[in-house]
């Protein structure tokens, strides 16, 4: 028990943890332009197909990892054109999405891999082999980068303007449409790079294996304030919690109540200390100019 | 002969669904002048303005600038061209701090476009020092006065090296010192030979300030005069095309009676710091407190108290009752979009705001639509709210009938006090007078009010007695029959009285 509960059980952690961070980076660049992002669970998958498809036909784990990221980001121009071009409902958009990326990875999978259920076997990231995860040296690199890019240059400040009063931005000579396209396809990359880490962590593509994950990103986000850093911490304390209930499966505590932990976690974090989240005023609204 | 001409628009129409809010324009601004353009509320003044900038196209008409013809078609295009605009609905990003919102669209940057914040911060310390501004470049845009807030706009068009400066009601929301210290800038910018377009309802100020006025008139321009051939009356006509005879200053006086007792209140600002200290006052009944004072002097704190929107120590007794935390009140507040109205919402709609409650207008489990229809039209032909239309968005209508709406619905309340900041912000001369003769009107049935203003003029003819507020006390209670402006400015300034509470 006790020496479980060491370097095994970070190293754990910080793995769970990764397909929580990108997406949940993901959503920062997108909601903090305005632009509410929940198809970032349809792109977490999407994103895990396709880096299995591509690193299985060129058993390549670097084309593969492209692949997902392209898919992410294909996604994510779709949601763009859909909410930012036509400003259609952005939650209603992301619904289809999601459902539409179950689809299609169920189809390509049977047509790829003769199975809709899971790929064959590919090359993947040995996490406990390695001296550290190449994945997890991305991540902080990604974190660190968007700390410095939302609070420190010219396309963060734009991106926060447009979030918050795209009118004063777009009075300014600033095109909002530019800006936030740019950030819901930030948004798309990095959510199809948590993809990629799903299907290589695992060896394989499994159908649906996104699981919830994009969209607790989300709410790892919110708990975050809509701050890399504060949704890089709220992540890290959703993969603790995962990582707890692998730990005590067999310990004689009842799975059922280990289980629970990660949602209770949510509630309690929620509900209690994170106090009053303010999202960006103009987050979720499409931008109308008056003319 | 057209280069001396910084601005011409020739032909401007430009309508809103029937709406004709531009009607065949044709203006002409000189160069190195500040031109006014005056009217009514929704006359058309800030629809031509928006078009000159690039953020309305027109249907159709011509636009030169300095002598050639301009293709604007959207802000970015008119900022090349050095044109820049203080909105008449201030366009800041509230979340942003004061040098982020200043330098927002025409960042200096660095390597790897980082934010130089030194050498932007260097830029607009220049400008501040020349133009002898004071303000924190970190603090957060959406904390501060509005003042403040103005300066920041104009502050950014100088920022951007703008040689046509297009200002939207700019003084609507200021204090008259605070309008001094605008026009002294707008002297220098126009010594520098920029070119300046004043939009105001002040005819005081349009007489003192500008060298050409145009008046628009329902979309037309009604009259192009230089301002030494013209007076007060005559723009008055050429406003409202025909004469127009104001309200007489208040009549009736107040009973005995208290409406409302305010004892030993305090209250603390946003930032935590005391901004109303131990105050007391009474109000009568039938009687109008004016409260003047510069701004940040407590004013803004103690209303919000008043009207539950702030935490504050000491009590509130109405009609002889301690109130609680919600007392009873219609609330104009100075900041009709942040507290008055919700844009997206119609006219109707933005009517019931704050009177869901009310058995005139619900069931219980619904909205009674028909009567709150016929109410809405009752109210937008008491005051004149244009267009006259119960189910238009209220983010179409202008400035001034968006004024209109909020103080429609306030002053028809139900409720024994009423509570008035800035009321006439943003109206025209006739729409202010109407609602200062609403004002008076339920003063006379006996209504307490409670009225806050930066016009001076408007406190000596609406008020029984004057509050003049300093550092968070009254540093005065002046009797408005005996005062006068210079008295007031004095303990505004805090130059005479103790400080002290006399109420
Ligand atoms: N975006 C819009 N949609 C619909 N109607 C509009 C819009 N903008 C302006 N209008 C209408 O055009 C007319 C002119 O409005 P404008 O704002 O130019 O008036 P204004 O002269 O600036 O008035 P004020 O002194 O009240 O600010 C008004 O009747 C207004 O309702
Ligand atoms: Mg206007």
């Amino acid at each position: 028990m006790e020496e479980l509960l060491t370097i095994t059980f970070v190293l754990q952690t910080l793995r769970i943890t990764i397909p929580y961070l990108l997406p949940s980076l993901g959503a920062v660049y997108s909601e903090k332009g305005g632009v509410v992002n929940i198809a970032l669970e349809g792109i977490l998958l999407s994103g895990a197909f396709a880096a299995a498809a591509g690193t299985f036909y060129t058993g390549n784990i670097i084309v593969g990892t492209a692949c997902g990221i392209l898919a992410g980001i294909i996604i994510a121009l779709i949601h763009s054109i859909v909410t930012i071009t036509f400003k259609a409902n952005q939650i209603v958009s992301g619904i289809a999405l999601n459902i539409l990326a179950f689809g299609i990875t169920k189809f390509f999978c049977k047509i790829l891999f003769g199975s809709s259920s899971n790929s064959e076997r590919i090359p993947g990231i040995e996490t406990l082999d390695l001296p550290f995860n190449p994945f997890l040296l991305l991540c902080v690199i990604i974190l660190g980068i968007t700390y410095f890019t939302i609070n420190k240059t010219r396309f963060g400040l734009r991106l926060r303007a447009v979030g918050e009063n795209p009118q004063a931005a777009d009075s300014l000579g600033i095109s909002v449409t530019k800006v936030r396209y740019l950030g819901v396809l930030i948004s798309g990359a990095l959510g199809g790079l948590g993809g990629a880490w799903l299907a290589l962590d695992q060896h394989s593509y499994t159908d649906g294996m996104s699981a919830g994950r994009g969209y607790i990103a989300l709410a790892a986000m919110i708990i975050g304030k809509w701050n890399p850093m504060g949704a890089a911490g709220a992540c890290l304390l959703f993969g603790l919690a995962e990582s707890f209930t692998l730990q005590f499966q067999d310990s004689g505590i009842p799975t059922q109540f280990i289980q629970m932990l990660p949602y209770v976690l949510t509630i309690i974090v929620l509900a209690g200390f994170i106090g009053k989240a303010n999202p960006p005023a103009a987050d979720g609204v499409p931008y109308e100019k008056k003319d | 002969m057209t280069n001396h001409l910084a601005v011409e628009m020739k032909g401007i129409t430009k309508t809103f669904g029937d709406l004709r809010a531009n009607d065949s324009v044709d203006i002409k601004i000189t160069k190195g002048t500040i031109h006014a353009i005056i009217g009514e509320n929704g006359a058309g003044k800030s629809t031509l303005m928006n078009i000159l900038y690039g953020m309305y196209h027109p249907d159709s008409g011509t636009i030169y600038i300095n002598g050639n013809e301009a293709v604007i078609h959207s802000p970015a295009d008119a900022i090349k061209l050095g044109i820049g605009m203080v909105h008449q609905h201030f366009m800041l990003v509230n979340t942003l701090t004061v040098l982020e919102n200043i330098i927002l669209g025409d960042e200096v940057t660095g390597a790897l476009n980082t934010i130089d914040k030194r050498r932007s911060r260097q830029k607009v310390k220049q400008i501040l020092n020349n133009f002898d501004i004071n303000i924190g470049l970190e603090e957060i845009t959406g904390t501060l006065s509005i003042g403040t807030q103005q300066k920041i706009e104009i502050i950014k068009l100088l920022y951007r090296n703008a040689e046509i400066l297009i200002l939207d009601e700019p003084t609507a929301v200021l204090t008259p010192q605070e309008t001094d210290e605008l026009f002294k800038t707008l002297k220098v910018l126009k010594a520098e030979g920029k070119t300046i377009l004043l939009i105001t309802h002040k005819l005081n100020e349009v007489l003192g300030i500008s060298e050409f006025i145009t008046v628009l008139r329902n979309g037309k321009v009604t009259g192009n005069t230089e301002t030494k051939d013209t007076d007060k009356d005559q723009l008055a006509g050429m406003i409202l095309g025909g004469s127009f005879e104001s309200i007489k200053r208040k009549q009736n006086s107040p009973a005995e009676e208290f409406i409302l007792e305010i004892i030993g209140v305090s209250v603390r600002s946003d930032k935590g710091l005391p901004a109303v200290k131990d105050l007391s006052f009474e109000v009568h009944r039938g009687e109008i407190i004016g409260i003047a004072g510069v701004e940040g002097n407590g004013q803004h704190e103690l209303i919000e108290a008043i009207c539950g929107l702030r935490d504050y120590s000491g009590s509130f007794i109405l009609n002889g009752k301690p109130a609680d935390k919600d007392l009873p009140v219609a609330h104009i507040p100075a900041n009709r979009h942040k507290h008055g109205i919700v844009m997206e919402y119609n006219l109707a709609e933005n009517v019931l705001l704050g009177r869901e409650g009310e058995a005139e207008f619900s069931t219980g489990v619904s909205i009674k639509e028909k009567a709150l229809r016929a109410y809405t039209e009752r109210l937008i032909k008491k005051y004149d709210i244009r267009p006259a239309e119960a189910d238009l968005l209220i983010g179409g209508l202008s400035g001034g009938n968006q004024q209109k709406v909020v103080a429609a619905r306030e002053m028809s309340k139900h409720t024994d006090l009423i509570v008035v900041s800035h009321p006439t912000r943003g109206l025209d001369i006739k729409a202010a007078d109407f609602v200062h003769s609403v004002l008076l009107e339920e003063s006379a049935k006996g209504k307490g009010i409670i009225l806050v203003s930066s016009d001076l003029g408007e406190l000596l003819k609406l008020s029984d007695r004057i509050a003049v507020m300093f550092n968070g006390k009254i540093n005065a209670m002046l009797d408005s029959a005996t005062t006068n402006e210079r008295e007031i400015g004095s303990y505004m300034l805090g130059l005479s009285g103790s400080g002290g509470d006399k109420g």
